[in-house]
């Protein structure tokens, strides 16, 4: 199958692969997908004080939609506020890098994984972050 | 080196330049259709046939007499399975094959249970390998034929056919064999095998695609009921105008097949149990399916924790296949995979290789060496690689399936 050009920049030289300390508090980490499913995917946030997402990093298996995805993400998130990066659309990473219908779900798999790393960043944090949200 | 490099030799093979040679003088020259008797353009291709016939009667050592041409292992299958259900089909309904057949096989058994047969799919061992006893155990009273791959196409491994002949035989079964992989790279004798039909194919031996034939025993008698009419060709088994240029192309693949096959084999497989050596210095690398009974030109690898669609896509350079079908629009992993009981992971971490008459031992070496680089960039992707350095047991981990 022919591939993107973009998706083929980003599976040849991946943005911000790696781990970041999955016990401290700063990070909020998503683990989405199963190996029978064939792809696995792992992103992790670095939020600073004011609520922002500082930095980002991921791990992935997968096809090279799924890696070109999870990379272009890494991205995509940083900068952002975790409500803003929890509102990202497959579609927007789909229409970005041109994946056809069969790897749509791709896209659907990096979505879920920033809706899991906010997730797990705000639970770790409890009522307190959700409110200095809203006053952000 | 050229790039890509070939190494899919199982899929099909490039049509020797001897065997085009002779194909050529077919379509310009030697046009007449083997079935004019009346003139000499017919007798000219009649005898180019009939000495076709001859060659691949001598590679599989029968009776040129027993071979029908036809388009390829696809319809040889065909031909052998729905003649002969549909001929013999008062005598019983049970049919039987293995799980691990090609989609040929697999998919006119599926058409054969819509025609009312009932149809046994054999489960194999881990290795890929038949267990004979639990074979035996599913022949019964009705049972009409069975159907066994001589090697499989994924993973190379070689049934036990001179067994399953002798207890087909014994009990009046039938016994079709599809040999398409199994050409060129075993020693097949007809006349000590009881085998009563074999499926045969030209593009997997160094001959064009388009071109098969179909071996039909006569002693004893195996009789088929015709899926195509038409002239009454091939003993009205198979009508059609003859492709004179393609079963010259058959017959002359299979004559160098005959020739070459012995010292081929230990060169490709020098060759491939390089590869493997090379492949096995990695950590987590498994092979798939028996390594003793196998063809020599295959190699079949799982590389744990990459996932095989972008380790195909690592490996642009060199042409393999994948065990996981993630290319198609499912996202299965092999079923061959799956019936020989690997984890997901495994399955969908598998690339064959499949080497052959015009691999070289360089192509080999930057395999090895292309193949090492890629799968240590993969794998310091992959989350499941951490996990697995991390002691984490993957088989405990509960994931989410999507």
């Amino acid at each position: 199958m022919a591939y993107s050009e973009k998706v083929l920049d980003h599976y040849e030289n991946p943005r911000n692969v790696g781990s970041f300390d999955k016990g401290d508090d700063s990070v909020g980490t998503g683990m989405v997908g199963a190996p029978a499913c064939g792809d696995v995917m792992k992103l992790q946030i670095k939020v600073g004080k004011d609520g922002v997402i500082e930095d980002a990093r991921f791990k992935t298996y997968g096809c090279g939609s799924a890696i070109a995805s999870s990379s272009l993400v890494t991205e995509w998130v940083k900068g952002k506020r975790l409500d803003e990066a929890a509102s990202i659309k497959n579609t927007q990473i789909a229409a970005e890098l041109s994946l056809p219908p069969v790897k749509i779900h791709c896209s659907i798999l990096a979505e879920d994984a920033i809706k899991a790393a906010v997730e797990d960043y705000r639970k770790k944090h409890g009522k307190d972050q959700t409110a200095k949200e809203k006053a952000a | 080196m050229k790039f890509p490099i070939y190494l899919d030799y199982s899929a099909t093979t490039r049509v020797d330049p001897r065997v085009a040679q002779k194909m050529i003088p077919f379509l310009t020259e030697h046009y007449g259709n083997p079935a004019s008797r009346s003139h000499a353009f017919g007798w000219k291709t009649e005898e180019a046939v009939e000495e076709a016939r001859a060659h691949v009667a001598a590679l599989v050592r029968c009776d040129e007499k027993d071979l029908v041409w036809t388009s390829g292992a696809t319809e040889s299958i065909n031909l052998a399975l729905k003649g002969a259900a549909e001929f013999y089909k008062t005598k019983g309904k049970h049919l039987v094959t293995v799980k691990t057949e090609h989609k040929a096989t697999l998919d006119t058994m599926r058409e054969l249970e819509r025609r009312g047969f009932e149809v046994t799919y054999v489960e194999v061992q881990p290795d890929g390998l038949l267990d004979l006893t639990k074979l035996e155990s599913s022949l019964r009273k009705d049972t009409i034929l069975v159907s066994v791959m001589y090697v499989n196409n994924e993973i190379g491994v070689i049934q036990d056919i001179p067994a399953i002949g002798e207890m087909c035989r014994k009990r009046g079964i039938l016994f079709h064999v599809d040999a398409a992989q199994a050409t060129g790279k075993l020693d097949i004798d007809l006349q000590a095998l009881k085998v009563d039909l074999m499926s045969l194919t030209a593009h997997k031996t160094y001959g064009p695609k388009g071109v098969g034939a179909l071996y039909v025993r006569r002693k004893p008698r195996v009789r088929l009921e015709a899926q195509m009419h038409g002239g009454g060709h091939e003993r009205g088994l198979r009508s059609g105008t003859l492709a004179t240029h393609q079963i010259a192309g058959m017959g002359e693949a299979f004559r160098l097949a005959k020739l070459e096959m012995a010292a081929e084999n230990e060169r490709v497989r020098a060759m491939r149990d390089k590869l493997m050596a090379g492949m096995k210095q990695m950590e987590e690398v498994f092979v798939n399916g028996d390594l003793a009974r196998r063809v020599p030109h295959n190699l079949n690898l799982s590389f744990n924790f990459v996932e095989g669609e972008s380790l195909i896509m690592a490996v642009k350079d060199i042409a393999v296949s994948s065990g996981s079908a993630c290319t198609s629009a499912s996202l299965e992993p092999s079923y061959v995979l799956r019936a020989l009981g690997r984890s997901d992971e495994l399955a969908h971490s598998s690339i064959r290789f499949t080497l052959g008459r015009f691999t070289t031992q360089e192509e080999v070496d930057y395999t090895v060496n292309h193949l090492r680089t890629k799968v240590e960039k993969l794998r310091d992707l992959s989350p499941l690689w951490e996990m697995h350095k991390d002691g984490i047991d993957l088989s405990t981990v509960q994931w989410a399936a999507h």
